[in-house]
């Protein structure tokens, strides 16, 4: 590792994801110790855990930092298929916990490939997209690059872990910044929204209310003549959609999908089965007030009420025991990182580094977004851990590696390649 | 521009997180309360009820201990039912029919099985216990009632409804609160503060220590003892008086309008209304619709006074100056007014002036004083108004104020009144038509409190204090000013002198004469007031009511008294006797006319209240 590469290490990103995994350990400390006896020995206790994964992680890093930046680039083909492999290879040694086969068990420690997968994922995508061959606007590139992102969603949904495979989403960032059209944008949003409408109301309503709004926007342009074909053929696969709906929600979606939509949207109450952890962890939050009950004092926390309250729910305890200041620091600190993580993305001379920055940002952001809106209930229930906060091994590293890489590339921005 | 939509999004995301946050956390409260009782056990400490004294410090009420056994249906195992059944005397139906009531309200909170076990009932089962796994024994604490009598003064404490819990958050299911009396209306002082142990739960509910180590945990306060006016030695002889019949006495003491006595009649053991007996007994009594003894007729049995009302017209009359202390009326069975229309009266040696006009109760004399007083004005309107001024400075008419959970106002008609019935302005009204307020018939109503409180105020010359029943809290005399402030009549002090002669001249040779008690200068005032009933829709008249007023010693006032007797007849007849015995009790603390006693002892009234219901005629004022 050059000294000049050392200096050239963006020290904001790093305080940042030092206060993430610091607190997020503090978190983790009053959401699973069971006495006050602390013992860096008693390996049943996550804290005890997330401090071992926390040092190892600090290796991990140093490894990657010592590793010539040339090779991330260079081998970002092997790597992905490495990565493939082995979730592949979960079907086979797979070890099943809660109903999902992500693990490898290997004595007392499980890994969990898909964690890693994402930033080979990020590495691979980031290579075919520098390349000068690429061109993103040709719909065959756009198609491989759609199939590099797709190929580890795929192998992961029938795991089954739907969330996991959720996250590939993130990928959209940086296809969006290399020049996807923003069509691909316009569509998906707009099919998210249609999809949510016609839950809420009847297909048949949405329909009207669309063809009101056109024929309002047509009336209006009248006299520019406006494209009337291409409308009518947006009304069209429009409504297509919108009374297909029904029939998604109603075969493709398995049954605990739909109770987590319709508890979202309000359309079932039901704060002791289903919509358990959704209730616990809203009241948990709710119970933070402005300052919180103080760093191991949250009722619930202590009393256990918010399931997988150490890993996907760990916002839940920021938030009643640090309370509304203390949440918003977290979300805050969020924001920040990934601002940075785009400024640091946009200075990058070499594309690869730049789609590699911002695949870094969209899974980060896909995390965040996900695993707080669903403890604070504004979305569905997706097991997603967030990122630095939440207990785990394999996601700790799988973050950590993923932005080291990053930050290891940032500091080699000047360098020739 | 494809960097700023990116940059959109995540602080668009930032700002939404933070607004939900703040939704969730600041702007809805319910949250919190939610984790509250997620998480947090409450235990209560039941603080010892207060203690009840008469004003000689004899104890009255007092707290017993009783069991409840308890179930947690989760706990339950398989155990023996027919032995069970068989110590707590239910029936196996019975037993299933509770445990599958408290499996429906919870599986893992305690419910009740079996209310109020006494100790006797206790200590058998307590043996037996450990046998059966899930039920456990709760202590909770009842009241004990040294005394038989004085229910309607001290009520009686029962569960606390839905609608308080919702109101009063210091109340909780189960808990115990005064209903009446006493118990109700110094529930605050004799309550106590209950302790309260928080308790950290974990999702299975089970405890997990105490909630930030005791902290807010507090201990409960005892209630405080509190000290009534009562008498119990004249209350248990007024209630033995009042045996057979009906009606209520009101004894004050007039110098500090503390209530000696107050009973009505009939009325019921205290003990009745406790514990597991206490709901089909209330419904037994509540449901006595005839002999009503959850009625206080003390406090809310309004009824014509009668002549003892004519004390307060004579007194209107020398203020206002219509008559003085010589003028002679004459009386000719009666007085007449109008074409031929005359209020009767009874024999008595005339004309008379005031003095012995109160003592023979002359109706002529008070029909002409009213008449005056109404007369003096330029319209009856004005003069009715101010008549009504006086009665009221006596307490009348409206609720007196005092520190019982029951009462009425009564009634002092006002101009309005005689307005709407007789249609003014269309049709005038003359003091005439007002003619019966003169010897308290008509429309004036009072309950016996007040009248007993007028009584006072004469006895006083012209001041009372409200009647209250606290004496004492904790020990400490009360200090509120509605109780030891006097409130002063509109009557010049004066004026009381001669209606004392006259009320003492009851006793010496007028109405009473032969109640009189040696030793003791009572004065008196007789009344009868005519009543009326529906009998399968007819009115009826019944038998009158027998009332009378007095005060002793006439110059060193220690007790004035009302007592009042549905359907004894003339005044002096059952409500007389009565008075003159409590006097003497009070007073003397023996009996010297145990001629009167025992005629009281062994006259019953209730066949003359089973008249009304026998569905044959019958006479009435035998």
């Amino acid at each position: 590792m050059a000294r000049s590469s050392v200096a050239a290490i963006d020290w904001i990103t790093v305080l940042l994801f030092l206060l993430l995994v610091g607190f997020g350990w503090g978190n983790i400390y009053s959401a699973s110790y069971e006495n006050e006896t602390f013992s860096l020995t008693d390996f049943s206790q996550p804290h005890v855990k997330q401090a071992f994964w926390i040092l190892f992680s600090i290796v991990l890093i140093i490894i990657i930092q010592a590793i010539e930046v040339k090779f991330y680039e260079r081998f970002a083909g092997l790597i992905y298929v490495i990565s493939i492999l082995s979730l592949l290879g979960l079907f086979v040694f797979g070890k099943t916990i809660s109903g999902a086969t992500s693990w490898y068990a290997f004595g007392p420690v499980g890994l969990q490939p898909s964690e890693f997968a994402k930033a080979c994922t990020a590495l691979a995508l980031a290579k075919f997209l520098s390349d000068m061959q690429t061109n993103i606007n040709l719909i065959g590139h756009q198609l491989r690059a759609f199939l590099i992102i797709a190929l580890p969603a795929l192998v992961i949904i029938p795991q089954p872990d739907p969330g996991s495979a959720l996250v590939y989403a993130a990928f959209f960032f940086p296809l969006y910044r290399e020049g996807l059209a923003a069509i691909y944008l316009i569509v998906g949003v707009s099919a998210a929204v249609l999809f949510i409408l016609t839950l809420l109301f009847k297909p048949l309503w949405v329909v009207l209310a669309i063809a009101a709004v056109m024929l309002f926007i047509l009336i209006k342009n009248r006299k520019r003549k406006p494209p009337y074909s291409k409308f009518l053929l947006a009304l069209i696969v429009i409504t297509g959609f919108c009374f297909s709906v029904n029939y998604i929600f109603n075969n493709v979606f398995e049954q605990r999908h739909r109770d987590r939509f319709n508890i979202v949207l309000g359309k079932e109450v039901d704060s002791k089965g289903i919509g358990y952890n959704t209730n616990q962890s809203q009241i948990a939050v709710g119970s933070g007030g402005w300052t919180g009950k103080g760093w191991k004092e949250g009722t619930q926390t202590k009393g256990g009420f918010v399931p997988e309250q150490h890993t996907d729910y760990i916002f839940s305890t920021v938030g009643e025991e640090w309370g509304f200041l203390g949440a918003t620091f977290v979300v805050i600190l969020f924001i920040l990182l990934l601002i940075r993580l785009i400024n640091l993305a946009e200075r990058q001379k070499s594309q690869f580094s730049r789609v590699y920055g911002y695949s870094v940002v969209g899974i980060l952001f896909i995390h965040f977004a996900i695993n707080i809106g669903m403890v604070t209930g504004l979305l569905p229930t997706i097991g997603i851990p967030l990122p630095f906060f939440s207990y785990g091994g394999s996601g700790l590293w799988g973050f950590t590696i993923l932005l080291f890489i990053f930050i290891k590339l940032d500091a080699n921005r000047v360098n020739e390649w | 521009m494809r960097k700023l939509l990116l940059y959109l999004i995540i602080i668009t995301t930032g700002v939404v997180f933070v607004a939900r946050l703040f939704y969730l956390q600041i702007y809805n409260t319910s949250f919190a309360s939610l984790s509250e009782d997620n998480a947090i056990k409450v235990i209560y400490d039941y603080p010892q009820r207060g203690a009840i004294y008469d004003r000689n410090a004899r104890l009255l009420v007092t707290n017993q201990p009783s069991y409840d056994v308890m179930v947690i249906p989760r706990e339950l195992k398989p155990f023996d039912t027919l032995e069970f059944c068989s110590i707590l005397n239910i029936t196996k139906d019975n037993l299933v029919k509770r445990l599958r009531k408290a499996r429906v309200y919870s599986p893992r909170v305690p419910s009740i099985v079996i209310p109020q076990l006494t100790k006797d009932e206790y200590a058998y089962l307590q043996e037996k216990m450990r046998k059966f796994d899930g039920f456990y024994i709760q202590k909770r604490s009842l009241r004990d009632y040294e005394t038989v009598n004085a229910a309607n003064v001290l009520g009686y404490i029962g569960e606390v409804n839905e609608a308080l819990i919702k109101k009063d958050p210091y109340y909780l299911s189960g808990d115990l609160i005064g209903i009446d009396g006493v118990e109700k209306q110094y529930e605050n002082e004799l309550r106590g503060i209950k302790g309260v142990k928080r308790i950290q739960k974990d999702r299975f509910n089970r405890d997990i220590g105490p909630y930030k180590n005791k902290k807010f945990d507090t201990l409960p306060v005892n209630g405080k003892d509190l000290t009534i006016t009562i008498d119990a030695r004249l209350q248990d002889y007024g209630q033995k008086l009042m045996k057979n019949k009906r009606g209520g006495i009101v004894a004050l003491e007039p110098s500090t309008g503390e209530i000696l006595a107050l009973i009505t009649a009939p009325s019921y053991k205290p003990e009745l209304l406790v514990g597991r007996k206490r709901s089909p007994n209330f419904t037994k009594l509540y449901y006595d619709t005839i002999a009503k003894p959850l009625f206080d007729r003390g406090l809310q049995g309004e009824y014509p006074p009668g002549s003892p009302f004519k004390t307060i017209n004579a007194l209107i009359g020398l203020q206002e100056e219509v008559i003085d202390l010589k003028e002679k009326v004459s009386c000719r069975m009666g007085y007449y007014y109008g074409k031929g229309q005359k209020l009767g009266c009874h024999h008595h040696r005339g004309p008379l002036n005031m003095i012995p006009g109160i003592a023979n109760s002359c109706n002529a004399y008070f029909a002409t004083v009213y008449k005056r007083i109404i007369e003096k004005y330029d319209t009856p309107q004005e003069g009715i108004e101010v008549w009504r001024k006086h009665a009221q400075s006596f307490g009348l008419g409206n609720y007196l104020g005092n520190d019982l959970s029951a009462g009425r106002p009564g009634k002092v008609p006002n101009s309005e009144y005689y307005n709407k019935v007789y249609q003014y302005p269309t049709y005038k009204w003359y003091a005439t038509a007002t003619i019966s307020n003169a010897i308290g018939q008509g429309e004036v109503l009072s309950t016996p409190i007040q009248l007993a409180n007028m009584t006072a105020a004469i006895a006083n010359r012209g001041h009372y204090y409200t009647p209250h029943i606290i004496k004492a809290i904790d020990g400490k005399p009360i200090e509120n000013e509605n109780y030891t402030k006097p409130k002063i009549t509109t009557i010049d002090k004066e004026h009381f002198e001669p209606v004392v002669q006259g009320m003492y001249e009851v006793y010496t040779n007028g109405t009473a004469s032969f109640l009189q008690v040696e030793g003791i200068e009572i004065c008196g005032k007789t009344g009868t007031a005519e009543n009326f009933t529906k009998i399968d829709g007819v009115k009826t008249q019944l038998t009158d009511h027998s009332v009378f007023v007095a005060f002793a010693p006439k110059d060193d006032p220690k007790i004035a008294i009302a007592v009042f007797v549905e359907n004894g007849y003339w005044g002096a007849r059952y409500a007389g006797r009565i008075a003159s015995l409590m006097i003497e009790k009070h007073i003397k603390g023996t009996i010297s006319r145990t001629d009167l006693e025992n005629w009281i002892f062994t006259h019953s009234l209730e066949e003359e209240y089973a008249k009304p219901y026998s569905g044959e005629p019958f006479k009435i004022n035998q």
